[in-house]
């Protein structure tokens, strides 16, 4: 169970936030921002090819190796994680990871929408948040 | 309706802190701009500003999905978003023959607890940050809307009502998968 990286996605599809967690090699900032737009338009296409109307776009990719899932919210922002392939319940991380975001960086009156997230006290709580995640426990929600 | 609207619990804060430091926000508003009108425009932005982010929040807490027309966002708005940060359900009513505007009624309004109008300021609208807050949010969820307060208990009228209605649906602005 371990979760490779953690990033975020602005409507237009710029990568605003992005990290690898505990052991996994940092990725460069260049390869990040082209993993990220390279994300949302695979989304914008996959969710246009698909047979079925009103279809969302890619939720989960998955490889030997690793696997990606996403969350898109109503407003067009994503969330997207990665994660070893027997990774199960990322859905729950996912939306944590989106209520961290309208506490810890949404309600920041210095942080413009749109832009990188640069809020210590977001890392913080996510970082709070992987271990509570990693060490098993059920997510409980804050509210 | 066959959602059923659950509201989450969120954390409180005194209702008088609440009331007290919107009141003084508005009062140096008035002292800064000297003008009602002028107050009326900014207390909407400032809402506007608050509603673009508390979208996020409110989605992120209640999970809703998307509403089939502008009856269930209204409802909606009214039994989960009124509910959940201020804790009031205003009535949803007043719809015209289109259904794309309605009224929301407040019986009660926690902004103007202890409040009393003084005649110098009857064009002031003083809750005019929730007409702002609704606008922001709105928007954010691709709907395009044009937000008032036709009536207000504070200025001698017999009920507090806002009028909202909807200009469009911003389709191109709707990301893939949400259009």
């Amino acid at each position: 169970m371990v979760v490779f990286g953690v990033y975020v996605i602005n409507k237009a599809g710029g990568l605003i936030y992005g990290q690898e967690l505990g052991a996994t090699p940092k990725l460069r900032a260049n390869d990040r921002l082209t993993l990220a737009s390279m994300f949302h338009s695979l989304y914008a296409i996959t969710s246009n090819l698909s047979p079925q109307v009103q279809s969302s776009g890619i939720e989960v990719i998955e490889t030997d190796t690793f696997k990606i899932q996403c969350k898109q919210t109503l407003t067009g922002t994503k969330f997207f994680v990665m994660s070893d392939p027997a990774h199960t319940g990322l859905d729950a991380l996912l939306r944590r990871l989106y209520e961290l975001y309208s506490d810890y960086v949404l309600k920041n009156p210095f942080y413009t929408p749109e832009m990188p997230i640069r809020c210590e006290l977001f890392d913080i709580n996510l970082a709070r948040l992987m271990e509570q995640y990693e060490s098993g426990r059920a997510l409980t929600a804050t509210f | 309706m066959s959602r059923q609207l659950r509201v989450p619990d969120v954390k409180r804060i005194n209702s008088e802190l609440f009331t007290l430091t919107y009141g003084s926000l508005v009062a140096q508003l008035i002292k800064d701009f000297e003008d009602d009108e002028e107050v009326n425009k900014q207390l909407e932005k400032m809402g506007y500003n608050i509603g673009i982010r508390l979208i996020e929040e409110f989605l992120a807490r209640t999970n809703t999905g998307k509403c089939q027309d502008l009856k269930e966002t209204a409802e909606v708005i009214s039994k989960v978003g009124f509910k959940m940060f201020l804790g009031i359900t205003p009535t949803v009513t007043g719809w015209d023959a289109e259904g794309r505007e309605f009224s929301l009624m407040f019986d009660e309004n926690p902004l103007t607890e202890f409040v009393e109008l003084p005649e110098s300021h009857k064009q002031l609208r003083y809750s005019n940050i929730l007409c702002g807050v609704l606008r922001g949010a709105l928007q954010m969820i691709h709907m395009k809307v044009e937000t008032e307060f036709v009536r207000d208990t504070l200025r001698g009228d017999d009920a507090t009502e806002m009028r909202i209605r909807l200009l469009e649906i911003l389709q191109d602005q709707a990301p893939p998968g949400e259009d």
